[in-house]
């Protein structure tokens, strides 16, 4: 399936967005989060952006306080997954001006959006950054 | 955009934001929730709310979700919502729906209407938005309500559409195949659609399909091939392209369907390799992404039909990888040579100490990786060194889920590579005593199986070390609390078995032991049954041999206790030991043999013995046997009536009521309905087990004298093909009825000579020789470089008895002269270590004077960076100082957006000293990133609002690319 989760966390472990691709309850999801969160704030900057985690793997990337956490399958390119992260702040960025952690929490829904327009059943199905915002500023502008 | 002042939200959402922003504890957080639920409980329900207002509610209640607390009570309003004529309502509406609910929700029903609806809009972001919620909401038994409107707008004006339309039909795949195999044909259309984006989306379905069903689709090879060679001679608009790659993604996906396509298809492979060999040219190894592409293309040349220059290409890039100083590409690179190696085994040679610096490296995911390649290209020559590693790392490590993967890599790798018996022991108890429970049972037995059968040859003293060694290692071992109930198994039945037999420790020792296990693990009742059976041998094999018996009084009273359990198991051996205690000695020898687990237990499956009793039954007219094929159907009834009526025409249904059984009938029923077991026939025997131990073992005339019935002999075999319980071995214990079948692990040892070595000392040297020495030993025991020093510093306290075939004590000589000459001077002190096993023959590398040089020479080639690098630091955050990036930007005026987003990135990737890694693209800056009036003002807002009070840099951005 490729990805099976999308997560953005700030260094102190609280969510800032979560996106899953397979059904987990709230229990789960808080045990995931908690789990996977302490192993990877727990990482230094010199060991790999890449994590086991039981039948998940962790590809995370820091942006200053906030952690963006993908979880994967095994059968994905790690690498490719830490950039497809960086190609997903450039395309907030470029929504938002020099994003930041509060544009985040203020518009939850159009980050959403975007990772809406970005994967779908787990698949990384666009990456034209002009393709992903184009919905959103129509509807910026119809409302 | 909205991110300016006051960010177009209500006062009162900003305020909660804000204050979860603050929130400095979980718990904090969750009384700021759970405030905020009782406010939304009581506010989304009053009447007439503005439509904005009740957006900001929905999202209120994903954030009540998305912190860990329950929001159901407001789902019916984000439901609602999808029903808006608002755009941007709706979607958020379906936002929240699809956040909130699972495919299997009550809701969902309400919600199929809406989407219909949709799916029907003329505005395609409605259309756009309603699949979305297709892809989350929709479960099998709602495909066929939208399915016929999704293959519809296939055909959809907008490639926005189009292309959710796709990823629509591809979750109906992953939901449930058979709904869409008639529409299969559409994903192949789709990819010829003049929209990237469709097309770069169909890729997905058609991934799937293909790894299910790759020989369906060969003919797209050449598709595949040209869409590819497209990509990358950038023909897509430039919009796809991320950091300079055309398309990177698209590329990915292509090469991991192309690496299904080709795999073991010579043909489709050779139409691959040019484009191929294009990408490994043309990639841009600088960057992150560029290098995600090359280890696709490694993953695919290791998957399709070899050949030997794109191999080349991608052992070069592999070895790029080892030696960058990045730790992400050490991962990958060490995970493409564990698929490559399979292909070409001799390229791990060259990488060997890069190999060892990731093994021993302290980050554990790196380690993991290794461990894996280890794992790969594991075999007889290398396994003591490789799982010696990995049982010390099992040990290490806290994580269950992987210590059991480990675990059964260990024992897996035991089983198949094992150089000897006891090495395999030694192997086992380790294994067992850190992650006992954790390993697969059969592996308890596979362990029990060895000790008995020993070497497998006419070797009896051989045999007798090995058993007496694993009994001494257990006798130390047993005391140690929270061993694992499977070890302890295996433990008290080898100790059952041989625990007295080398006669160095008397009965009353051993059986003291067991007892100890037994009360030690009072709540587990297999360890216990498995202890009462050791000591029932213990006892037999002490009267058989002709010694007085004294049961030692804690015994006694263990069997006493256990003779009145809960568990009929366990009484039942209780009562089997008292009574097997009582016997003389001739009886015992009879009943429980020494050393005999390993014979064959003879069954008679024609029952032979029961001969004169069945024909003495024939003839006093008891109905003979009738097979059970030929009375299926009616078996209850015509048992029950012919007791009663000796009637044998039965053959037809009766009308009237049974009679219900007759008292007297128990003891006239015959052995053919009493000895099988319950599974075939449903005897009506109300006194079933103590009935059948009393005619299977005594068939007693008394008894069958009056019995009716007649026994038929072609059929009894099918019958009572299980030995019965009183067939004298089997009641020792269940597994002493091992079949003796050679194992495995036999195969590679043979006899005689060993050649055992042990290194010289190394004092003369300094420290850093010494690791790297220590290291080179690493590598060569694990490669099979020319000093095969095998023991290892850490190495345990067993030294394996190495033997080497005769085969390979001839080539000895020659090589021990071609080593020599080599010159390698520290390891000349150092006798050869030949390789064990005769398969190691067969690759010439492994011991070839021309690669025993080379290791050595990378060592020096390779320390140096390896060692100036560890202090380097190229995080994320070392580089977000503000002046940095200023005096970058001012070589860089902004101009077009999109341009300047690449222009600092190239010269960055143009530095040869910048680390291709994370770092590079960290410092890809922006145009609009640079006024710093923009960022002043925002991060005023901010800290107005006391979010984020951490953040000490005006330029939040920065922080987040910088």
């Amino acid at each position: 399936m490729g990805i099976r989760f999308i997560l953005m966390v700030n260094k102190q472990g609280q969510t800032r967005l979560a996106q899953y691709y397979e059904y987990l309850n709230l229990e789960e999801r808080r045990a995931l989060e908690g789990e996977i969160v302490r192993k990877c704030l727990a990482r230094n900057e010199q060991q790999c952006s890449f994590v086991e985690h039981r039948t998940y793997k962790i590809v995370y990337r820091r942006y200053a306080s906030l952690f963006f956490l993908v979880g994967v399958d095994n059968g994905e390119n790690e690498l490719a997954i830490l950039e497809f992260i960086h190609l997903l702040v450039e395309t907030m960025d470029r929504h938002f001006g020099n994003v930041c952690e509060l544009d985040i929490m203020f518009h939850l829904e159009k980050a959403h959006f975007m990772l809406e327009e970005m994967v779908m059943n787990g698949c990384i199905v666009e990456t034209s950054k002009a393709n992903i915002l184009a919905p959103i500023q129509l509807m910026d502008k119809a409302s | 955009m909205g991110s300016q002042g006051g960010f177009g939200n209500s006062k009162e959402f900003l305020d909660l934001v804000k204050s979860i922003g603050e929130a400095r504890s979980k718990a904090e957080e969750d009384r700021i929730v759970l405030h905020e639920i009782e406010t939304l409980k009581r506010r989304i329900v009053e009447p007439d709310i503005p439509k904005r207002k009740m957006k900001e509610f929905i999202i209120r209640l994903v954030y009540v979700e998305m912190l860990g607390h329950d929001a159901s009570f407001g789902y019916i309003h984000a439901v609602k919502m999808t029903h808006d004529d608002s755009l941007l309502l709706k979607r958020t509406g379906y936002l929240a729906v699809t956040l909130f609910l699972n495919e299997d929700h009550d809701l969902i029903i309400l919600i199929v209407n809406t989407i219909q609806k949709d799916l029907k809009s003329d505005n395609y972001l409605v259309v756009c938005a309603a699949l979305n919620a297709v892809c989350k909401l929709i479960n099998e038994e709602t495909i066929p309500a939208v399915l016929p409107q999704v293959v519809e707008l296939l055909g959809h004006s907008k490639e926005a559409v189009r292309k959710k339309a796709i990823m629509a039909l591809h979750r109906f795949y992953q939901r449930s195949p058979s709904s869409v195999t008639h529409l299969v044909s559409n994903f192949r259309k789709k990819l010829c659609d003049n929209d990237p984006g469709v097309m770069g989306a169909t890729l997905c379905p058609l991934f799937d399909l293909i790894a299910v069903d790759a020989n369906s689709y060969k003919d797209l090879v050449i598709s595949f091939v040209s869409i590819l060679k497209q990509v990358a001679e950038r023909r897509l608009p430039k919009t796809y392209d991320y950091h300079q790659m055309p398309a990177p993604f698209i590329q990915i996906r292509l090469l991991k369907i192309l690496a299904l396509l080709g795999s073991g298809d010579r043909q489709a492979s050779e139409n691959m390799y040019t484009v191929v060999g294009d990408i490994f040219r043309k990639c841009d190894s600088t960057s992150n992404i560029g290098n995600a592409v090359l280890y696709e293309c490694i993953c695919c040349v290791s998957s399709i039909y070899p050949n030997p220059k794109l191999l080349e290409a991608a052992a070069d890039v592999i070895s790029r990888f080892l030696k960058s100083d990045s730790h992400n590409l050490k991962y990958m690179g060490i995970d493409a040579l564990s698929r490559l190696i399979k292909i070409s085994p001799e390229i791990a040679e060259q990488h060997q100490l890069a190999v060892i610096d990731c093994l021993e490296d302290p980050d554990d995911t790196l380690k993991r990786k290794t461990f894996e390649l280890l794992y790969r290209m594991t075999k007889s020559s290398n396994v003591e060194v490789i799982v010696d590693r990995m049982i010390d790392y099992m040990i290490s490590i806290n994580d269950n889920h992987y210590k059991t993967e480990i675990a059964s890599r260990c024992v897996e790798l035991a089983e198949q590579f094992a150089p000897s018996n006891h090495w395999f022991i030694q192997t086992m108890n380790k294994v067992f005593e850190h992650a006992g429970d954790l390993v697969n049972i059969k592996v308890a037995d596979n362990l029990m199986r060895l000790i008995a059968e020993g070497f497998g040859e006419d070797d009896d003293t051989a045999d007798c070390q090995l058993r007496s060694s694993a009994v001494e290692s257990y006798l130390r071992i047993i005391g140690e609390p929270k061993l694992p109930s499977a070890f302890l198994q295996v433990i008290c039945w080898v100790l059952g078995e041989y625990g007295t037999a080398g006669g160095k420790y008397s009965a009353s020792y051993i059986t003291g032991k067991l007892c100890d296990v037994a009360e030690a693990h009072s709540s587990n009742d297999t360890v216990k049954a498995y202890a009462v059976t050791a000591l029932m041998k213990v006892y037999a094999f002490e009267i058989a041999a002709g010694r007085k018996v004294d049961m030692l009084p804690e015994c006694q009273s263990l069997i006493e206790e256990l003779s009145a359990s809960h568990s009929t198991d366990l009484q039942q051996r209780a009562y089997e030991l008292q009574a097997v205690v009582t016997l003389d000695a001739h009886a015992v020898e009879i009943i429980m043999p020494s050393d005999a687990s390993c014979e064959d237990i003879e069954v008679d499956k024609n029952l032979s013995f029961l001969d004169s009793y069945v024909e003495r039954s024939l003839e006093q007219g008891a109905q003979p046997y009738i097979p059970e094929n030929e009375r299926s159907g009616m078996i209850n009834i015509s048992n029950f009536r012919s007791q009663d009526q000796h009637d044998t025409s039965t053959h037809t249904l009766r009308f009237e009521a049974y009679e219900l059984p007759k008292t007297s009938a128990p003891p006239r029923i015959s052995p053919v309905s009493l000895a099988p077991s319950t599974e075939l026939v449903p005897v009506p025997e109300p006194s079933y087990p103590v009935e059948m131990h009393h005619v299977a073992s005594v068939p007693s005339v008394s008894d069958t004298g009056s019995t009716e019935l007649r026994l038929r002999l072609d059929g009894v075999q099918k019958k009572w093909g299980r030995p019965t319980y009183s067939s004298p071995a089997s009641s020792s214990s269940d597994s002493t009825s091992h079949k003796a079948v050679n194992g495995v692990t036999q195969s590679d040892v043979s006899s005689t000579s060993t050649s055992r070595t042990r290194d010289s000392s190394y004092d003369s040297r300094s420290a850093q020789a010494e690791i790297s020495s220590e290291k080179k030993k690493l590598a060569a025991s694990l490669f099979g470089g020319p000093s095969k020093t095998e023991k290892r510093p850490s190495s345990t306290s067993h030294k394996v008895a190495r033997s080497t075939s005769p085969a390979v004590e001839k080539s000895q000589g020659p090589k021990a002269v071609a080593s020599s000459t080599t010159g390698v001077v520290s390891e000349k002190a150092a006798p050869l270590q030949q390789p064990p096993d005769l398969l190691d023959l067969g690759e010439p590398t492994v011991t070839s004077s021309a690669s025993s040089v080379d290791p050595f020479k990378q060592l020096e080639g390779l320390l140096d960076p390896t060692q100036a690098t560890s202090a380097a630091n190229h995080g994320a955050v070392d580089n977000t100082k503000a002046a940095d990036i200023m005096s970058m930007y001012s070589e860089f005026p902004p101009s077009g957006q999109s341009s300047v987003i690449a222009n600092p990135f190239t010269t960055n990737a143009g530095d040869a000293n910048l680390i291709p890694g994370l770092s590079t693209t960290n410092k890809t800056g922006h145009a609009k990133g640079p006024n710093p009036r923009d960022a002043l003002e925002k991060d005023a807002l901010v800290r107005q609002m006391g979010v984020t009070p951490m953040s000490q840099n005006p330029n939040l951005f920065k922080d987040l690319l910088g």
